[in-house]
């Protein structure tokens, strides 16, 4: 099955209602793409080839039925990007359970159910371009952020195992490792908090949007067909 | 309008699961070679020793079969659950067992929808 141009693609975005989200979902709809986003709230975009799910990335039952429409509405889905992600500071003794099942459940599972639910539409026209978010919190091994740091783990592990599942129906899954970026996910986090992770990074500066897409880029465009399994960090972790 | 509302459970049930099974069959020989095309029999072996199918043509199998159920009879099932998996005798072992266990899925969910 051919790729689509990198200007007519439909694209699967979540976690798009602020941050990352929202900027990947403007920037491919800037392109002219079609983009799909979901959050918990209201949509905060509007343009005319931009389609909003409010639902909660973990409900099997919501993620579900968002692709029955989706699969009813579009002819396809070309690229589905896992953005949507919660994270929590937190020393192991002072972490409750209630947020280690929220991180988990954000973070991985729903990861999981996209990932399940789009390669399943993707798989019919042998095509697809998954993209999944982990963070540089996993290979710095940065105290305080265990649980957030083990979630995004398992995002590579299961990055790098349904590479090799959904390779036959030639569909690729990447994942990027941003660095702290301006972003409500970082903006309750002690300064000098963010200060030592970013001394911790061979590049020493904050990590900016256009970063990240950036890579999503290079995932993403058509000659990218040979390219599955990896996981790029930003900053050069 | 879901398979219960419209009273298509009984009469017509069988003759829709064999369709949507018999739709995925045709999705499924469409990217096999010539001489491994799936066999449309109902007691032909589908998987398992001796089966027409490898594992990841199991897998695409049933997510078509999932697919063309949920088109036909509007009802959303999951085939492969635990359930299915840990009984002695697969669902997924011929095309007879397969139609009987979806139409034991769909019964299910439309029971579980009138309690």
């Amino acid at each position: 099955m051919q790729a689509a141009t990198t200007n007519d693609r439909v694209l699967l975005i979540t976690g798009t209602r602020k941050g990352i989200g929202k900027y990947l979902a403007e920037y491919y709809l800037g392109q002219g793409n079609r983009v799909i986003g979901c959050s918990r709230g209201p949509s905060s975009i509007e343009h005319d080839y931009y389609r909003h799910f409010q639902l909660d990335v973990t409900d099997e039952p919501e993620v579900v039925e968002m692709f029955r429409s989706i699969s009813n509405t579009e002819d396809r889905l070309d690229v589905l990007i896992n953005n949507a992600g919660i994270a929590s500071m937190n020393h192991l003794l002072l972490t409750p359970v209630k947020a280690v099942q929220n991180i988990l459940a954000t973070n991985f599972v729903g990861t999981f159910l996209l990932c399940r639910e789009a390669a399943k539409v993707m798989k019919r026209r042998q095509f697809g371009r998954i993209v999944n978010f982990t963070s540089v919190a996993t290979p710095l091994k940065l105290e305080g952020e265990a649980v957030y740091a083990a979630s995004k783990a398992a995002v590579v592990s299961f990055t790098q195992i349904t590479a090799k599942e959904l390779a036959p129906f030639k569909i690729t899954v990447n994942a990027i490792g941003p660095t702290p970026i301006q972003t409500d996910l970082i903006r309750s986090v002690a300064p000098e908090k963010i200060e030592k992770i970013i001394k911790a990074q061979p590049i020493q500066r904050l990590g900016e949007m256009k970063d990240v897409a950036n890579v999503v880029d290079f995932f993403i465009q058509p000659a990218s067909d040979f390219i599955t399994g990896q996981v790029i960090y930003l900053g050069g972790v | 309008m879901r398979a219960w509302e419209s009273g298509v459970i009984g009469a017509n049930l069988n003759e829709q699961i064999e369709r949507a099974i018999s739709r995925a069959i045709d999705d499924l020989n469409l990217q096999l070679p010539e001489d491994s095309k799936v066999e449309k029999s109902p007691d032909a072996v589908l998987f398992g020793k001796n089966g027409q199918l490898d594992s990841l043509g199991l897998v695409s199998f049933i997510v078509e079969v999932e697919r063309n159920v949920e088109e036909e009879l509007g009802v959303s099932i999951i085939l492969a659950d635990e359930r299915a998996l840990s009984q002695q005798n697969s669902p997924f072992m011929s095309l007879k067992s397969l139609e009987k266990y979806v139409a034991l899925l769909i019964k299910e969910d439309a029971s579980s929808h009138h309690k």
